[in-house]
């Protein structure tokens, strides 16, 4: 098993990645050209079930997507905080355990308070 | 990077990318003829022998169809909408150990493009990433239908990665590493993780469904409210990057979790078939071939996992957009941390009882 990392081990994301791009671009410079291209003034509006549209789409929209990508944020970062603890977790034993409960009842402390506040009720 | 191994890197980088796209190419064919099998009909059967050659009549089909760019719409961020989708779809692959080691020349080399010991990290970044292809695509078409199918698929993705991060939590805590390639060393033999994660497992499996916006999950593209979702005014082969990218991550996600929860290449008796083969053909190319029958192993179990995910689309009907957020927040996210916990717990007072015990 390799256990000596080095940069440039990362060497082969590289040709990964000119090989994804060489073929997204490729596909999209054919597709492109050799389809048909007919343009129209009713065809080039969006499609809203054959209703004429009105107005467009740079509407405001529920906040409630907004808090739970806030939400996100702050849970995300909680995450990560315990992947580096989970790495060392065996070595760390019964102390890194307590203090991960710690950190994970406070955190279950603010997830409670979001759901008394209402934050994640939908029906309303 | 010394040349030999790079070179033989990138020739699994490319067989690996071929096979990636033969794989989501005939996932449509699948899917069909499964739905078929599941409805009791035959699913397509005209073009070539069973139907084989359909997967390539669509593709024609979507090159020559007509790139439709609406009039309202954000003509260069709907273009990179699809592009964005395909590109993390297939960058994704890169650190999912397919196999052991080749030797060749003298020179070990494992069957992995990137033996990165963040593994973990890298496939959640690029999963990460791929809630762009979908919120830009749907953002830039201008279009009502699209706009609340990006939100929503932006919104649902966040919400089940939080989760889907913390089921991965318990995994680490038992393999000390964030590496794919220790963790599916260490599952060698029978001795896989879903016998210790049986919680994490059916959590980490309700997220990838709900990262791939698959049944019973895919209210982004809910035809039934919002015509087509976030694809609604896509067509030609930007419609057909979507859904081939959705294909991709299916067969990407499966085999994450064979690799996380299913062993990876490991299977019970490896180590009797690798001895035979090394008696018959010799040290050098019996490990090859027992390398090789360990990869198939590996793609057999990703299959099934794709070939699951299609069970479940044609057998259970989607959830509603309330039940799929409360779902998320309010019981997988208590449960990953519940799950957490008893890990922990596990790990520190069951293990070295059972260790002493069996000494």
């Amino acid at each position: 098993m390799n256990t000596n990392y080095l940069p440039s081990g990362f060497l082969p994301i590289v040709v990964q990645f000119v090989l994804a791009l060489g073929f997204i671009v490729v596909t999209m410079i054919v597709t492109h050209n050799i389809g048909p291209s007919r343009k129209g003034k009713v065809k080039d509006d969006p499609f809203e079930c054959g209703i004429e549209v009105v107005g467009d789409a740079r509407t405001p929209i529920s906040v409630k997507y907004f808090l739970v990508a806030i939400l996100f944020v702050l849970f995300d970062v909680e995450v990560i905080f315990m992947y580096p603890w989970a790495v060392n977790f065996k070595k760390l034993g019964m102390f890194g355990f307590v203090e991960m409960v710690l950190f994970m009842s406070l955190l279950l402390a603010g997830f409670y308070y979001i759901i008394r506040k209402g934050v994640l009720k939908w029906e309303e | 990077m010394e040349l030999v191994p790079f070179i033989i890197k990138s020739i699994i980088i490319l067989v690996i990318f071929g096979l990636t796209l033969l794989i989501a190419m005939y996932s449509t064919y699948g899917e069909r003829k499964v739905a078929g099998f599941i409805q009791d009909r035959l699913g397509p059967d005209r073009a070539g022998p069973w139907g084989l050659l359909q997967p390539l009549a669509d593709a024609g089909k979507m090159f020559f169809k007509e790139d439709f760019i609406p009039a309202q719409a954000n003509k260069w961020l709907f273009i990179a909408g699809p592009c964005v989708a395909m590109l993390t779809a297939l960058m994704a692959s890169a650190v999912i150990p397919f196999g052991d080691t080749i030797i060749y020349d003298g020179v070990e080399v494992a069957v992995q493009a990137v033996e990165a010991n963040v593994g973990i990290l890298y496939i959640f970044g690029i999963v990460s990433l791929g809630v762009y292809g979908l919120m830009i695509g749907g953002w830039a078409s201008n279009n009502k239908f699209s706009l609340l199918g990006a939100i929503r698929a932006a919104s649902q993705n966040i919400s089940y990665e939080v989760a889907m991060g913390m089921s991965i939590v318990a995994i680490i805590m038992i393999s000390e590493s964030l590496s794919i390639g220790d963790i599916v060393a260490q599952q060698h033999g029978g001795n896989w993780n879903i016998w210790y994660q049986p919680l994490g497992f059916i959590i980490f499996l309700t997220c990838a469904f709900a990262e791939c916006n698959r049944t019973p999950f895919d209210l982004p593209e809910c035809e039934t409210e919002l015509v087509g979702g976030y694809h609604t005014e896509y067509s030609s082969m930007k419609l057909g990057f979507y859904l081939f990218a959705e294909y991709i991550n299916m067969f990407v996600s499966s085999a994450v979790i064979s690799a996380l929860y299913f062993g990876g290449y490991n299977y019970p008796g490896m180590d009797w078939v690798a001895g035979a083969l090394t008696d018959a053909f010799g040290t050098v190319a019996g490990h090859n071939v027992a390398t090789l029958i360990g990869t198939a192993v590996f793609f057999g179990k990703s299959l099934f996992g794709v070939f699951f995910y299609m069970w479940v689309r044609w057998t259970l009907p989607r959830f509603r957009y309330d039940q799929l957020m409360n779902l998320g927040w309010k019981a997988l996210i208590p449960l990953a941390m519940f799950n957490i916990v008893v890990t922990g717990l596990a790990v520190i007072f069951i293990e070295p009882a059972l260790t002493a015990m069996l000494k």
